[in-house]
């Protein structure tokens, strides 16, 4: 049969290619023979799948060829025995041989961000605003960050810091607890903590076990680490959107698992679709595409709505019915400002009998508490083959140890944690209420939402054309001009173009007029010119 | 086990399955010969095979058969490794007339949807789910629950199958003592805690301050042979995350390392889970003290090559885990004259490089570098401070490269696996107190070679030889004479005696990708003095049986 193809020789393709035209050569009739014997049925089973198997190798090999600037080119002809010197490196012609090659995953990473959403936030960091040492910087209002309430941490942390980790032995220092290995997926006191902060949050409407806690360094990693126990690569997850810019990174990057985006309208309030996570469901059959979750935060960033309990029953009754799971990213749980009540889908799972095992919570510590520099982030799971997984991948991503014990002293101060969440709450109404009346003078209306450290600002009929381009060129003035960096829907897969996240809990209350003067700059120019 | 196969199920309703079936019978039909379908097959292919199809044909047809194979292939393997959900198909069509009933509370019950079984797991999840039955895991985990105290829990099984190093905790300790209260950033405006460089967002791959003290650190380590520089670390949570991240950056799934054997048993966790890159042990010898040969290398990589397996990259650790050798200057120039031939990677973990207990004077690949005029894109260096100064509970890995592409890949991933801003600030600290350091390390180094030295000379009088090894905290001993079977299953054995009846965790060879029976890697730096007659005595029990 055809000889075994080597990757190495190029002749490989040429051997093919020169075949065809030539009709019958002798390599020709050496493959039309058995091919014949193949499909009239004279082959058997390994000829018929042997053949087709070596020819699809071969084309695959010759597309590759073409399509690549061989990275890897051969460099055989070196002398092997030159004996060493020091001036070897410069005597061997070992540097004419170009770098190694990356992954390709790592080279699609390692070029620089279009996406807006990373593109303004690397211009804050370079040029960040403030009021007197830099009042011409760019303001942050596109990193969902609280820094209303960093005050009351630092007290506590300025009271308390002296005394971490003092509770060893005979006041002793316990090293052990501190500088050795300890579990990968998280201390069971923090676990129980967490488990009690999350109860907190969440107005004590649910009780959490600490055995089904696994903490990781954040929540990005822990929705990493969930996706990986969930999906394969190549299967998918249906998100609702807009959604959340970071998971494309989040998810996307290395787990191979694909997001479908499944948009939900303005028209609607942008809150959840049954009928059309339907329909991209069964979009992405046809497409032979399999999806193994949905995926919905809640509250929902970028939009800061909550899901009702309806909503929460029919993503149950969705996900039971396709038989996949259901991941809510609840971070933002205890950073309501609204009046309406949040339901988290654990409470929805204590009162009703629905499969428990296929349902899994995000949660963390960087919103609700507002420590996102302790990369603190939670899965909690239903499901104890996830919880094992789980464990075992939290080896990637653990958090250390000094970081735990103080927060297990800090979320065991109940006096100073009930305090928090009440004050932060109180800030994050003001904020809210003063930024999107502000914004309202400005002719810019938001949806009302009742969560979240964002608002989702309609800005529509200030973009021309209308269009994602006209949203990205009203982002773009925004930023360069206004030198005020928002996050663009598009960045968030919202199918209507013109909508904006602004987040507030980046800004004093000094900052707003000077947020709304800057963006009258550019709204006014966009008016004048009409 | 009677329940469908799900994947029957899930393709019940699904719109490609026609054809999937269809072409599974004309491929393995084709004894029928010459029906319609085949018929349309055929021609089509003479016509391609006889010059006279072009390429679109020529390549669209095999293509479509070889697809159609692989699904024929898989419907037909008995242990689907992915087995995914049963029918969704008959609650799927009623969802439409449910979501039209008024919810009421009892719902759950009146629905069927408890029958409609359990959501998979991935396969990659699905398998790491499972029981560990790797006996590196096992033993570790023996430990963890009931550990050996002299007082509390004296049959309690003793750990010397954990890399950890707590000669020196004290010194540690002292310093957090007197130093931790100033190790927080102030602020400059109130004077205060600078709660901003602490509670809020940080760099994912590490802040400068500590990248530059780590920099200074790992200069410290190697008493100033070389200098390193800020700007090419990439800080992670610990140096498992660190070569996990940069095994994403160098290889795609179905690439390999070559990696000189026995090895560190948890590379095959750390890069063989996630990232789909596989490991080739490359083997070396007790006849060479265990030290890499290039030819054993050149042959792996050929092998490979003929496999049809890409090799990325030469994943070596030095000083070596488990035997504890430092290589030499000539094994790095061969490493990085091999690398360059085949124009692959070089990866050094020098997690170790500190740890040094031996008169050979430890040299890193980074030295090498600066002396000559290799291609240095190509080389990685892992570190971190679990081992050099005994701190594995925070959490610290480095990932320092030559290479900006990967530099910048790896920032990016770093966002998945970051420290935390407390930590951080710590370390600053820490590691700016040269003093302590320089002490440290110093005192460290001699609580090292008195142990190796006490422990090696222990295992000795009843009769146990290590390798001469320089490095690390463990010694890789030769317990061969001690296996009853010359072959892996002696050598498990003896592990579980001496795990279950001496009640000692050592790690076998094999779980090191060890070719040779019988040894074993023995970590002493867990240990106290006093524990070291247990230990021997323990031990002494099994081979005097034998």
């Amino acid at each position: 049969m055809a000889r075994p193809p080597s990757p190495e020789s190029a002749g490989e393709k040429e051997n093919i290619a020169q075949t065809r035209p030539s009709g019958g050569g002798g390599t020709a009739m050496r493959l039309v023979v058995p091919l014949q014997g193949v499909v009239q049925g004279r082959g058997g089973l390994v000829l018929g799948s042997l053949l087709p198997c070596a020819l699809f190798y071969v084309l695959q090999l010759y597309l590759k060829r073409k399509n690549r600037s061989s990275p890897a080119a051969s460099v055989s002809e070196l002398p092997a025995g030159i004996p060493r010197t020091p001036s070897r490196g410069l005597l061997s012609s070992k540097t004419s041989t170009g770098p190694a090659p990356i992954s390709s995953r790592a080279a699609s990473v390692a070029g620089p961000s279009d996406s807006p959403y990373y593109v303004g936030y690397k211009k804050c960091r370079e040029d960040p605003y403030h009021p007197a040492s830099n009042p011409n910087g760019v303001m942050q209002l596109g990193l969902a960050e609280n820094q209303l309430s960093l005050d009351l941490l630092r007290d506590w942390l300025a009271e308390n810091l002296k005394d971490l980790a003092l509770d060893g032995e005979e006041g002793n220092l316990s090293i052990s607890g501190l500088a050795t290995y300890e579990p990968f997926d998280g201390l069971i006191e923090l676990k129980m903590a967490v488990a009690g902060f999350m109860s907190h949050v969440m107005q004590g409407s649910v009780s959490f076990d600490p055995s089904r806690i696994i903490l990781t360094a954040g929540a990005t990693p822990a929705i990493e680490t969930l996706s990986f126990c969930l999906a394969d690569p190549g299967d998918a997850f249906l998100v609702p959107s807009p959604y959340y810019p970071g998971f494309d990174r989040d998810i996307k990057w290395r787990t191979g698992i694909d997001l479908i985006p499944a948009p939900c309208r303005s028209t609607e309030n942008f809150s959840l679709n049954i009928a059309t996570l339907e329909r991209a469901y069964n979009q992405a059959k046809k497409r032979g595409i399999k999806v193994r979750a949905v995926l919905v935060s809640n509250p929902s960033n970028p939009v800061g709505n909550l899901l009702n309990r309806e909503t929460l029953y029919d993503l149950l009754d969705f996900a039971t019915a396709k038989n996949i799971h259901l991941i809510l990213d609840e971070v933002y749980a205890g950073s309501i400002h609204g009046n309406e009540e949040f339901v988290s889908i654990a409470e929805v799972l204590q009162t009703q009998n629905f499969d428990r095992s296929r349902v899994h919570i995000i949660y963390g510590l960087s919103k609700d508490l507002s420590v996102p520099g302790f990369r603190v982030g939670v899965i909690y799971s239903f499901n104890e083959h996830v919880l094992s997984a789980a464990s075992k991948f939290a080896r990637f991503s653990s958090i250390s140890a000094p970081t735990q014990h103080l927060l297990v002293s800090m979320l065991a101060d109940s006096k100073f944690i009930t305090r928090y969440v009440m004050q932060n709450k109180k800030r994050l109404q003001k904020m809210y209420a003063l930024f999107v009346n502000a914004l309202k003078q400005l002719g810019i209306d938001c949806v009302k939402s009742p969560g979240g450290f964002y608002c989702w600002a309609d800005m529509s009929k200030f973009i021309r054309p209308y269009s994602e381009k006209g949203e990205l060129e009203l982002w773009d003035k925004l930023l360069n001009i206004a030198k005020i960096n928002i996050t663009p829907g598009s960045s968030c897969h919202c199918i209507e173009p013109g909508w904006f996240r602004c987040c507030f809990t980046t800004l004093s209350e000094d900052d707003i007029p000077v947020v709304i003067e800057r963006m009258m700059i550019v709204i006014n120019k966009h008016n004048d010119y009409h | 086990m009677t329940r469908a196969l799900p994947l029957d199920s899930d393709d019940a309703d699904d719109h490609s399955a026609p054809p999937r079936s269809h072409a599974g019978g004309s491929v393995a039909g084709a004894g029928s010969g010459g029906g319609g379908t085949a018929m349309r097959i055929i021609v089509p292919l003479q016509g391609v095979v006889q010059g006279r199809g072009g390429l679109v044909l020529g390549s669209l047809i095999p293509c479509a058969l070889f697809y159609f194979l692989q699904l024929y292939l898989k419907r037909n393997r008995p242990s689907s490794p992915s087995p995914s959900p049963p029918s969704p198909s008959p609650s799927s069509s009623n969802l439409s007339e449910l979501s039209a009933i008024p919810r009421s509370l009892s719902r759950g019950l009146i629905s069927p949807r408890g029958s409609s079984g359990r959501a998979s797991l991935s396969s990659r999840g699905a398998a790491i789910a499972r029981p560990d039955d790797c006996p590196y895991y096992i033993g570790f985990k023996r430990c963890v629950d009931d550990p050996y105290h002299p007082s509390s829990n004296p049959d309690g099984i003793m750990q010397l199958g954990l890399a950890e190093n707590q000669l020196s905790l004290d010194l540690v300790r002292d310093w957090l003592e007197s130093n931790l209260k100033e190790s927080f950033p102030g602020d400059k405006e109130t004077g205060g805690l600078s709660i901003r460089g602490l509670a809020t967002y940080q760099p994912y791959d590490g802040l400068m301050d500590l990248k530059m003290a780590m920099a200074g650190f790992m200069g410290q380590v190697l008493q100033g042979s070389v200098s390193f520089n800020p700007s090419q670390i990439i800080l992670t949570a610990g140096a498992t995350p660190a070569i996990e991240t940069l095994s994403f950056c160098l290889a795609d799934p179905g690439n390999a390392f070559l990696v000189p054997s026995p090895y560190y048993p948890g590379w095959n966790r750390d890069i063989k889970w996630r990232t789909g890159v596989e490991l080739i042990p490359v083997p070396c010898r007790s006849t060479d003290n265990f030290n890499i040969s290039i030819a054993a290398l050149d042959r792996a990589y050929n092998q490979a090559k003929k496999r049809g397996v890409k090799v990325r990259a030469v994943l070596v650790s030095n000083p070596t885990n488990p035997v504890g050798n430092i290589l030499s200057q000539e094994t790095m120039y061969g490493l990085l004259d091999f690398a360059t031939e085949k124009n692959i990677h070089l990866i050094s973990d020098e997690i170790f490089a500190g740890s040094t207990h031996g008169s050979n004077k430890f040299v890193s690949i980074a030295e090498v570098l600066d002396a000559e005029g290799f291609d240095r894109s190509r080389v990685h260096i892992i570190y971190g401070l679990s081992k050099d100064l005994s701190l594995p509970g925070f959490r610290v890995g480095v990932i320092y490269s030559y290479n900006e592409h990967v530099l910048a890949a790896a920032a990016k991933l770093a966002r998945f696996s970051s420290i935390s801003a407390t930590t951080q600030w710590l370390l600053v600290s820490m590691l700016s107190d040269t003093k302590f350091i320089s002490e440290y390390l110093e005192i460290n180094r001699e609580r090292l070679r008195k142990m190796y030295a006490l422990f090696v000379g222990g295992l000795k009088r009843i009769g146990i030889e290590c390798t001469s090894s320089s490095a690390g905290f463990y010694c890789w001993a030769d317990m061969s004479k001690f296996i009853r079977s010359y072959s892996e299953k002696g050598e498990l054995k003896l592990w579980d005696k001496l795990l279950n009846v001496a009640r000692i965790n050592v790690t076998p060879g094999s779980a090191c990708h060890c070719i040779e029976p019988g040894w074993f890697r023995c970590c002493f730096t867990t240990l106290t003095e006093k524990d070291i007659p247990v230990v021997v005595e323990r031990i002494s029990r099994i081979t005097e049986s034998h």
